[in-house]
Order: C-alpha cells, then structure tokens, then sequence
C-alpha cells in the first residue's frame, strides 16, 4: 500500500488578516505558520492509521511550496510518514498546484491520494477534484471515514444532511475531513526522526496559471452590536422582524 | 453560452441549484449571451418551470444512472455536455457535489475557475471573480485567464431571483461512463433542514454547561422552524451531534439569522458563520469577543434569555 499525503503550508487560524503593496499580497508579517489543520488532523493521522495496521504501508507526503515550506513539511514528518517531497513552486492557481501534484501521483503510483477538505487560506477546495481529472481517478470528497479490505476501500462522505456509505476500487482520491481520524500530538522520538527522513526537491514543469489574484479586500467592519436588555425580549423579536427583516 | 449544473438528490433538485440558475442567468445577461441548465439524471420537478430563475433552457440527460451521484462520471458527463453545447462559463453552487465536481470539469475543459464566488464577475476589463478566503476573513479579485470559465457560488450569497418564464426542455444525449464507485447506503436525518440549506440557525456553545440543558435551545428553535448548530468543543464532548459543529473546521453556514447562545466567538467558530446576514449573540460576558461580531446582542444569562425569547416569538406569531 502506497499513500500520498499532500500538505500545504497555512497562517495559524488565529494569524491576523492584513495585506500590503495596495492590497495586492497577503500580509506575512508576524505570521505563524501552521500546517493545514484538514491536511494535519484527517488526512495526514488516517494515512498513519492505515500504516499502524499495516506497517508494510508507505507513506509520502507532497507540498508544492518555496524553501519557507520546509519546517512544515518537517512537522508533518515528525507525525509520521516515510519521506516528502517538495515541489519548488510558489503559485496561488490551483491548476497550477494540482498539475505538480499530479506529476508526483503519477511517477509514485499511489494507491491512496489523500488532500485536506480544503486549505483555511484560499478555501479553494481544488485540488482532490483536480488531481483525479488529470490522472482520472475515482475521488470521494468531504470523507469522514475509511476503511481498506484488499484493494476495496469503503468510505463515508457527507450530503447535505447526512452521510452516504460507498465502495470504491484503490486508487482513489480522497478529501478528508472531521471524523477521519482523531488530532494526533507529535512526540520526541517522532520529531527526531524527522530530521534525518528523506525530503527530496523537484522543479516543477512549466505551468501557465489560468488565474491571478488581482486584489484583496477585508470586509467592511460590522456598524457595532445593538444591545438589548435581557427583559425586553419583545423589542428584539420586533427588530428582527422589522429592521433585519429575517423572520 | 452560460451553462449551470442542476444539483439534485434523491430524485429533487436542491435549493441551493435556484440560487445558481440566479446567478448563472444574471451573468448570462451581463455577457448578453443565453443561460441554459443541465441536469443529470431523473428528479420529479417539472423542468420548464425552471425559467423562473432566467434560464430559457434545460439540458437533460436522463440516464437513471445518473439518479445517484458519482464525483468522477458526473464531472467527465458535464465537461462533454459543456463542450458539445459550446458553454463558454459554467456555473455551480458551492456545496458538497459543486466542490466534488467543479474542479474536476475545469480541468477536463482547461478552464481556469474561481470556487465560492461570492459576486457578480466584473466583466468590463477581463472576467475578474470575487470570492472569499481567509475562512470569510477576506476577499479576493480572481481573474480568470482562459477562454472558458468555470464559477460555483457561495452558498446565500446571490439570492433567488425570480420572473415569469418557462423553459424548453431537451433531451441530450451524453454517453455515460461506467461507475466509478458503488453507493452502498445513504443516511438522512429525517424531516431536518440541512445546516447548509438552512435560512435560520439557533447555535449553542459550552455556556449551556451540559447537553442536558439543551431543551431551552431547541425550544427556541421550533419556535422559529431554524436547524441547530453547535460550537466546536459542544461536538467534540458530544453534547451534540458532529454534524451540528459549525466553524472553520467544520461546517460553514451563511443563514439569515445566526443565533449565538453561550458560545465566546473564537476566530475559529467566526470562521464558519460570519457570512451570517444577522448575527445575535447571547452571553452572560459583556466582554465575549462575539458582541464584536454581532448585530443584536442580549448580556445575561442564557437560562433565563432563551425562554423568554422563545416565549416572545411565539407571541408575535400568534398575534400576526
Ligand atoms: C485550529 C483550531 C480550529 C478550531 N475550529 C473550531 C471550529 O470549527 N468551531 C468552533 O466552534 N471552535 C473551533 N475551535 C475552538 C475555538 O478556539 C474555541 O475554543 C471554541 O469555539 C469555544 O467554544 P464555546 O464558545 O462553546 O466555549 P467557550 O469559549 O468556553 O465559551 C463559552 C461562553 O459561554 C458564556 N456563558 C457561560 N455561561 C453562560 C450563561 N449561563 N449564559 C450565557 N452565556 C454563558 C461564556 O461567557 C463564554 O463566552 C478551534 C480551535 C483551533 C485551535
């Protein structure tokens, strides 16, 4: 059994939202840097998971990203997983991500591709729907359970309202979220053996973005909290009804 | 031509597909081109009248395999039936097949896309979309480079838009590839809103100190016919149900009305519900960084508010 695990570099939920040079580029001053919590809890422990049951399994993780994305991907080794590799590109298109991705599926022959439900910065939720059109693979999306028997994996995904139970032939990709597995704490002896696993650099091939970020806006600030007094409930059900119009 | 996906399941088309038949039908007329829909598979609806939304026709492909949803035979059947009809934008609504799906079809059509559009394109230089990132934190002005486009829409960001028209229905004749995965059961919490679909959301947060207290809560929500949510440690010490967990690692609603009963307002739950139009936040902690986001706030005890609340709707319900 063959994993690829793909981990992208993500601001800490908590970082401030800023962006410079005319609103054109993502403020990174002062940024934590944290590795995409949907790529870290689910799909990075699941693949750790399947490895604990089977320990022939081998797991790879990828990160499309510049030199900065190194102790991330660090990090995510000190969790588990046998190697990583880097893809020297810094590209916000996700055509451009998922086509490096691709490249590396492709050369591994994977069994499980496994991406995060979606990173928390570009919330695009590209690149498991992409990376399968291109290497035209199965993909179950927003998985939050999985099980192998042989080469059948045996998924639940979310519905609106609900969840579906499928069976799906290996290889497949999958995007995983909450339920997939339980948020695992990296150890000594795991960060130790980080240091010394292989992390291999590729360049990518030559991509042209189908898109580009003109500018950045924040939204504009809320005009401030109306208060209501706790015995004057019926005033709030008549601005709700009157003012907001929403009941 | 702009072309959008009709999203169904079990046999009906999803609300959130009217929203995106709005939007798709409101770019069409600033492109001066046609809006036409696609569906995929049989649903009980009657089609023509789809053209309520600004659509003048329907794509059907009615092929009972495609009665249940397959994230790889779906996107290959769109991207040929885009191709064959000459779309030059296709339209999705964000949700959980839109997500599956829409990448997958920019791709097969090397079309460059913009995920949770959250606006009109700005079509007077280029075809610039857009959309929110940063969990709802930020906006970002996507241009899209290639011939093609692909857009899905954020879910109650656009709105229904609706006019008297009927629709031409064609039946469209797309091969279908074989399965590529085998559903073997589906779970529904029956007669409940889907979170995503709800228009009204009474939250609770660990002020309410136990799921034994959450009658107050669910009482309040009746009261108002709204789904139920919860804050993030409510559902990991399951008090609720994970489905109820909204916020950045879970889901992300964006309801009319967003009840905040004892939850602090972590940046991480904002995340998941600051697309809320109205926000009211209930919380003994006149301090609770929630106020800052919120439109309505009531300080004071929860145990005490809800009722009161609840009691306050039922009568204004009663009196109109
Ligand atoms: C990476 C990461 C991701 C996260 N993702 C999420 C997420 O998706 N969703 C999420 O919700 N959280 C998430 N969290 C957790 C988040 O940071 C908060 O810890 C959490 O939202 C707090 O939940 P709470 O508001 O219910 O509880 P608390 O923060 O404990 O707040 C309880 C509130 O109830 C009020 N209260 C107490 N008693 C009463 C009363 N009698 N009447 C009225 N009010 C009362 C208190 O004043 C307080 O404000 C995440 C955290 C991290 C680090």
């Amino acid at each position: 059994m063959k994993i690829l695990v793909c981990i992208s570099k993500t601001p800490d939920t908590t970082a401030k939202i800023a962006f410079v040079e005319g609103n054109t580029k993502f403020d990174e001053n002062g940024v934590q840097w944290i590795i995409n919590p949907y790529d870290e809890w689910y799909s990075l422990v699941k693949a750790i998971e399947l490895k604990e049951k089977d320990p022939t399994t081998i797991i790879h993780l990828v990160t499309v990203g510049g030199a900065d994305a190194e102790p991330i991907i660090r990090k995510a080794l000190a969790l588990g997983g046998d190697e990583a590799i880097r893809v020297n590109s810094i590209s916000n298109d996700s055509f451009s991500v998922a086509t490096s991705i691709a490249q590396v599926a492709k050369e591994g022959a994977y069994d499980l591709i496994f991406t995060g439900k979606e990173t928390i910065d570009y919330n695009s939720s590209c690149i498991g729907s992409m990376v399968s059109a291109m290497l035209d693979l199965p993909f179950v999306s927003l998985a939050t359970h999985l099980e192998l028997n042989g080469t059948t994996a045996t998924l639940k995904r979310e519905i609106e309202g609900g969840e579906e139970t499928c069976e799906a032939i290996l290889p497949i990709v999958v995007s995983c979220q909450k339920g997939m597995a339980e948020q695992r704490i990296p150890n000594m002896r795991g960060i130790m053996a980080a240091r010394t696993k292989p992390l291999k650099v590729i360049e990518p091939a030559s991509i042209a973005a189908s898109t580009t970020i003109k500018t950045f806006e924040l939204p504009p600030a809320k005009s401030g909290v109306k208060l209501i007094d706790a015995d004057k409930m019926d005033e709030l059900v008549k601005l709700l009804k009157e003012e907001a119009k929403v009941i | 031509m702009v072309l959008i996906y009709i999203d169904q399941a079990d046999q009906q088309i999803k609300k959130s597909t009217q929203e995106a038949l709005s939007y798709g039908a409101a770019i069409a007329k600033q492109l001066g081109t046609t809006a036409e829909a696609l569906l995929l598979g049989n649903v009980s609806d009657n089609l023509t009248a789809l053209g309520n939304y600004g659509v003048t026709k329907v794509h059907h492909i009615n092929n009972a395999q495609l009665n249940t949803f397959d994230a790889k035979v779906n996107a290959t059947v769109v991207a040929h039936a885009a191709k064959k009809l000459n779309a030059t934008v296709v339209v999705f609504a964000h949700n959980i097949n839109g997500k599956a799906i829409a990448p997958a079809v920019a791709v097969k059509l090397q079309a460059g896309i913009v995920t949770g559009a959250s606006s009109l394109p700005d079509t007077t230089n280029g075809f610039v979309v857009t959309k929110t990132v940063f969990s709802g934190k930020a906006f970002a002005a996507i241009q899209i480079e290639t011939p093609i486009k692909v857009i899905s829409l954020n879910q109650n960001s656009f709105g229904v838009h609706t006019q008297e028209a009927t629709a031409i229905v064609e039946i469209l004749d797309i091969t279908v590839p074989a399965p590529s995965i085998k559903i073997t059961s589906v779970d529904k919490i029956v007669g409940e809103i889907p979170l995503t679909e709800a228009s009204l959301v009474v939250s609770g947060g660990r002020g309410l100190k136990g799921p034994e207290n959450w009658g107050i809560l669910l009482d309040l929500a009746k009261s108002l016919g709204a789904s139920t949510a919860c804050s993030r440690p409510v559902s990991d010490a399951d008090w609720r149900p994970h489905h109820e967990h909204v916020g950045q690692t879970g889901i992300q609603i964006a309801p009319n009305l967003y009840i905040a009963i004892g939850i602090s307002g972590a940046i991480q739950h904002l995340a998941g519900v600051n697309r809320s139009k109205t926000i009211v936040v209930i919380n003994k902690d006149a301090e609770a960084p929630f106020f800052k986001a919120a439109d309505y706030g009531v300080v004071g005890d929860a145990f005490e508010i809800v009722p009161a609340l609840t009691a306050a709707i039922i009568k204004s319900k009663a009196s109109a």
